[in-house]
């Protein structure tokens, strides 16, 4: 089974001026033992699944419809009391979109993770600081930085310290949010290289990397799925999905990829026309239509269904009926 | 020549007892001619937007010179020289947010532009809405809209938009599309190359990826504390850099068909 079961997921936003559909009735499943990579222009809904894949869903937004099974418990209908006891921390963890500053400024790193463990056991804090010292061990970090503040660490070593802190209890999975795109590209292969560490050792199972940056997921992703305005367009194993894109959006958003290359070099520089569109009032029929260089009439008016192709990728795109 | 950086060098004191001097930027020295695309390439930290600040007349360097046309940008005599420099010379940001007034209407921006052009007499109305059009924006979807209605992109556009309107002879731009998706990237990288076709701009470019300095520059300076370590045209850094620290560089560029040792 599964580690992560969602069905049917309908996460909206209830703002003044209506419903804000950032996660439109998605399935998704995550597998173990995977790093499965979530892509998707900003304002597509990545950040806004992956909370609500953890239930960390406070108004205005609201779960409509739809259930979570994770690890063989059903999550979606856990009050956040219990959330907090059970589930996070200890099944799954998430590391928000700039989580480098969530450090406290006038705490050591060993007064920040002695504050985050009491709320998940009670251990006598020389235990929690043994416990941390080995993890920081297992996972190349320098002990030192423990008795540090934040002012005195890279962004890169920062940012490996709360995904370090995030796992200190061993959360089947874990979810980071965009880890590496405030920092530099020598920091991001540290970072990078710590979370194939993460799975190697076995701390976590299985990762979910939420990223706009599609060379990323090549080095570290073993599938990588597809979102656009709140829907999955297009899922496949990485090397699949690289060279063989099935879904016009998944092209374009692989072309518009700048790196020094021949390959890349010799397609040149483009970029995706037009903006993603506002999710209060998404376009009828493929929300892509209005940027779809293959757009056909049946676009604009039927809304395609995910539908599986060649072994286990699935596409949403009327070039690729489904075969009933 | 366009531009001419001298010796150039920033120490910063902080501490105030135990005074410490931090030198930002070392023995910076390089040449930007009309129509040429430079790009100064780094991590953070290593004195690249000290440089660009200093260029701009932003942060007074401690010694060394900025030549623009033959004139020292820090010894301006007449308030006319200075104002012919701001429309010459355009910086772009990292972040186009703070670059806005936020409770200024976009338009205003725009219209800002033309206190510092020469000829008032041209039909403003037209002029805007061209820009607006030439950097790919449709002028009904952002004339009238406060900074926070819009996208980062669009909103790196209108500061493009206003380049467009000033037509000035440099552009310095400090990490302008690292805010920014990569899904419209391209596009903002294009309109430089557009602007330099066009209206022989030359370009500084400011990044820490050598990946893109690599598609859009003539030539590639390397910056590693403070110093330039290795220059040179984008082929060769790529295919064959001497400094360690570029080679390192180099290395940690994620690749879209290619991995990484080790991953």
């Amino acid at each position: 089974m599964a580690l992560l079961e969602a069905k049917g997921v309908k996460a909206y936003y209830y703002v003044r001026q209506g419903q804000v559909k950032a996660v439109d009735d998605l399935d998704l499943a995550i597998e173990r033992g995977i790093t499965l990579g979530l892509a998707g222009e900003s304002g597509c809904g990545k950040s806004t699944l992956v909370n609500t894949l953890m239930m960390n869903v406070k108004p205005p937004l609201h779960l409509v419809e739809g259930t979570i099974v994770l690890d063989g418990k059903v999550i979606s209908n856990m009050d956040r009391s219990t959330l907090q006891k059970n589930i996070w921390g200890v099944l799954v963890s998430l590391v928000p979109q700039s989580a480098l500053n969530a450090l406290m400024p006038t705490m050591n790193i060993e007064g920040f993770v002695k504050d985050v463990i009491r709320h998940h056991m009670s251990v006598p804090d020389s235990q929690i600081i043994s416990m941390t010292k080995k993890r920081f061990e297992e996972l190349n970090l320098p002990v030192e930085a423990l008795s540090m503040y934040p002012h005195e660490l890279s962004g890169g070593m920062k940012q490996r310290a709360v995904i370090a802190i995030s796992t200190l209890l061993n959360p089947k999975l874990l979810i980071v949010d965009e880890p590496t795109s405030a920092l530099d590209v020598c920091c991001q292969k540290q970072v990078l290289r710590m979370l194939i560490d993460l799975r190697k050792t076995g701390i976590t199972q299985s990762i979910v990397f939420v990223t706009h940056d599609i060379a990323v997921l090549k080095q570290i992703a073993d599938w990588i799925t597809i979102m656009y305005a709140g829907k999955i367009v297009e899922s496949a194993p990485t090397d699949d999905l690289l060279n063989d894109s099935k879904h016009p959006y998944t092209f374009s958003l692989i072309n518009a990829v700048v790196t020094p290359e021949p390959e890349v070099r010799k397609r040149g520089l483009t970029s995706i026309p037009g903006e993603p569109p506002n999710l209060l009032d998404p376009p009828k029929g493929c929300r892509f239509h209005p940027r779809c260089p293959k757009v056909m009439d049946v676009c604009r008016s039927v809304e395609p269904t995910l539908v599986k192709i060649e072994g286990n990728r699935i596409v949403s795109c009327h070039l690729f009926p489904s075969e009933s | 020549m366009l531009l001419e950086v001298k010796d150039l060098r920033k120490a910063f004191h902080v501490g105030l007892i135990r005074r410490k001097e931090i030198v930002a930027v070392d023995k910076v020295s390089f040449n930007v001619e009309p129509k040429k695309f430079i790009s100064l390439v780094g991590e953070s930290g290593s004195g690249k937007t000290t440089t660009a600040k200093m260029i701009l007349r932003l942060v007074q360097p401690t010694s060394g010179s900025v030549m623009f046309e033959g004139k020292d940008v820090w010894r301006f005599k007449k308030i006319n020289e200075l104002r012919r420099y701001w429309r010459e010379v355009h910086a772009i940001f990292q972040d186009p947010y703070a670059s806005y007034n936020p409770l200024h209407k976009i338009d205003r921006i725009l219209y800002q532009a033309f206190n510092l052009m020469e000829h008032s007499d041209t039909d403003r109305n037209k002029m805007v809405r061209e820009a607006l059009r030439e950097v790919g924006l449709r002028p009904e979807d952002v004339l009238g809209k406060y900074p926070h209605e819009l996208s980062g992109g669009q909103r790196q556009r209108i500061m493009m938009a206003r380049c467009y309107m000033l037509r000035p002879k440099l552009i310095v731009a400090d990490e302008p599309i690292s805010m920014i998706d990569a899904s419209t990237r391209a596009g903002v990288l294009k309109l430089f190359s557009k602007l330099r076709e066009e209206h022989n701009t030359s370009v500084i470019f400011i990044t820490h990826d050598l990946g893109l300095a690599y598609y859009v520059s003539d030539e590639i300076l390397i910056m590693y504390k403070g110093s330039i370590v290795e220059k040179g045209p984008p082929d060769e850094m790529m295919n064959n850099p001497q400094d360690s620290y570029t080679k390192r560089l180099r290395e940690d560029i994620p690749l879209l068909y290619g991995k990484w040792d080790g991953f």
